[in-house]
């Protein structure tokens, strides 16, 4: 597309010209877009920052004056925030490391390990990305209601255990398939089973895919509203997302107490991407590619 | 080919250490995915069939069950009113919003794909929308839609514009939905910077060579070879346009005038607000095949406009 810009006929000089204001109107366009994107963030931001008054003027200014920092103690006030954090991590790291451990067990079996219907039953797994949740969610509480556990964090951890979203299945088994094979035979033949392979071999040599693995799972735990939102009612026992949508409830118009509850639930996400930033680019591109 | 032969001989000495040629592999193979096939069972498969044989019972939370054949259905295409006007409305907002979605995420991922300088943090602000919890998103986008105090609308004031009553009228509220959709699509750009990452080189030369321009090297090369990874995003993006929930939950309730009652909403509302499970398990059904039909064309089609490298 702007590419185009630079195949215009003429002189040496003229290209020239052409090709640094192609180059300007890309950056342009690069910057526009970024602060475009970046708008709601730190809209929800200074919002969060202002008090009563100021977040109902026009013009709109983008810098509190004066900082209202006290919105936030005036959050965990109202409603119990930090018992929502304790919640949401009492159901994420069980989630996470099941989904760790039994992801990649999957995706070794799916990848390394050769045996009869292994890309049949593969592939049967993969349609489950096309199944909408509506079809399967209301037999699935039906039973967990059955069973009594409902209003538990348990139907919100146990899925994690038995593969958890075919989605990390499919990028650990991408990743694997990469790794040279005359490595496992090498363990092979010094005795090692396909376990202790899998442990000493893949796993290591996968550290990018598994922690890509580790944040997403993370990540949809933390964002996750619809499962709590069926399966816990009790609010004492709420998630982070079921307390923001109760402040919005509760607090309608009160918009800076509200962006201040919506930075929340957003401050420890923004953190672990900052952080962590090239596992989520990896993570998706590898998805990507076809296999 | 000498190499070729040494490898198939230390697999065969491989497969005989694990005993039986290959069978101690099978074992461990089926036993290393047996908990996510176990998984596929009991969280689809078995939902899967049981939604099916409630969809032809009245279940409800408030009392038993019988069965009532096509009743469900029946009722769905004729008397629900309000079933037809959560599909319309989730037809139209995919019809709107995939599209979009797909040619703004290309087009970022093609300008990321220019050689510029700090690409990797442009990136990382193109993606960074989507790590946003859809419930903060959707509660930060309501207060910038505000049709008083909102951002929005004193952006509208600024350039001499009237007010928009964005999600809060009925006119607007699928066109504002469809504006904030734009707002996550890193994931897919970054699937797409992939797929014209993998584009060779040597195939630009070859137009080059040819006397082509930029504008031939776009349309011969850059479409065709990412046609699969066009392919991959619409599809995940019907089916999660087909899914959409949050945005009505927390930001219109359906309204105004039903003009956003996505269809998983107006289930979520029949299943755990009315408590009619047989209902809803239909309306379940009727999304799936929707889906499934939807992406069987959209495969099918496939063979006539995606190109496989090797004609597979």
């Amino acid at each position: 597309m702007p590419a185009t810009v630079y195949s215009y006929p003429g002189g040496a000089l003229r290209r020239k010209t052409l090709r640094i204001l192609g180059r300007m109107l890309l950056y342009a366009l690069a910057i526009g877009g970024s602060a475009l994107l970046l708008v709601p963030q730190v809209w929800m931001l200074r919002s969060s920052l202002m008090d009563i008054n100021q977040i109902f003027e026009y013009p709109p200014s983008w810098i509190p004056n004066p900082w209202q920092f006290h919105n936030y103690p005036k959050v965990f006030d109202t409603l119990p925030f930090l018992r929502y954090y304790k919640n949401t991590m009492t159901i994420l790291i069980p989630s996470v490391i099941g989904t760790f451990a039994t992801a990649s067990l999957a995706a070794y079996g799916f990848s390394r390990l050769r045996w009869p219907g292994r890309d049949l039953v593969f592939g049967m797994l993969m349609t489950t990305l096309m199944l909408p949740y509506a079809v399967t969610l209301i037999p699935t509480f039906l039973i967990w209601s059955r069973l009594g556990l409902v209003n538990t964090f348990w139907p919100l951890i146990v899925p994690s255990w038995f593969g958890g979203h075919i989605f990390y299945i499919f990028l650990l088994r991408q990743f694997f398939r990469g790794i040279p094979r005359d490595l496992d035979e090498a363990a092979v033949i010094d005795g090692a089973n396909p376990l202790q392979i899998l442990w000493d071999i893949i796993l290591p040599l996968s550290r990018p895919a598994l922690i890509s693995v580790v944040i997403f799972s993370s990540l949809n735990t933390w964002n996750d509203f619809l499962n709590p939102l069926i399966y816990l009612n009790d609010d004492r026992k709420f998630t982070l997302a079921l307390g923001l949508a109760q402040f919005r409830g509760l607090y309608n118009s009160e918009w800076h107490l509200l962006m201040a509850a919506s930075m929340l639930v957003v401050a420890p996400v923004l953190l672990l991407f900052i952080i962590a930033q090239r596992y989520f680019v990896e993570g998706i591109a590898l998805t990507g590619i076809k296999g | 080919m000498a190499i070729a032969v040494k490898q198939t001989a230390r697999k065969r000495d491989a497969g005989r250490r694990f005993a039986g040629p290959g069978q101690r592999e099978a074992l461990w193979g089926m036993l290393c995915v047996a908990p996510a096939v176990l998984g596929f069972v009991l969280w689809y498969l078995g939902p899967l069939v049981a939604s099916l044989v409630l969809s032809f019972t009245d279940y409800s939370v408030a009392g038993g069950a019988s069965w009532t054949g096509l009743d469900n259905f029946q009722r769905m295409f004729g008397s629900d009113k309000l079933f037809v006007k959560a599909l319309k409305v989730t037809v139209t907002y995919a019809l709107i919003s995939v599209p979009c979605r797909v040619v703004v995420a290309f087009l970022l991922a093609l300008l990321l794909n220019q050689k510029l300088r700090a690409v990797p943090i442009f990136r990382a602000i193109f993606y960074l929308p989507s790590i946003v919890p859809l419930i903060a998103s959707s509660v930060v986008w309501l207060w910038m839609f505000n049709p008083d105090f909102g951002l929005l609308n004193s952006f509208l004031r600024d350039l001499g514009l009237d007010k928009q009553r964005w999600t809060y009228s009925s006119d607007t509220v699928l066109p504002s939905l469809v504006m904030m959709s734009l707002w996550d699509i890193g994931p897919m750009m970054i699937i797409f910077l992939a797929g014209l990452q993998g584009v060779p080189g040597h195939l630009y030369d070859a137009v080059s060579v040819d006397g082509g321009n930029a504008w031939n090297r776009f349309f011969t090369i850059t479409i065709p070879m990412t046609t699969p990874t066009i392919l991959f995003n619409l599809v995940l993006s019907v089916i999660a346009a087909f899914q959409t929930f949050v945005q009505a939950f927390i930001m219109t309730s359906g309204g105004p005038n039903n003009n956003s009652l996505f269809y998983g909403y107006y289930l979520y509302r029949k299943a755990f607000q009315d408590g009619q499970m047989g209902y809803a398990s239909a309306l379940g059904w009727v999304l799936f095949l929707i889906i499934a039909m939807l992406s069987v064309l959209i495969f099918r089609s496939s063979n006539r406009w995606v190109y496989y490298e090797g004609g597979a």
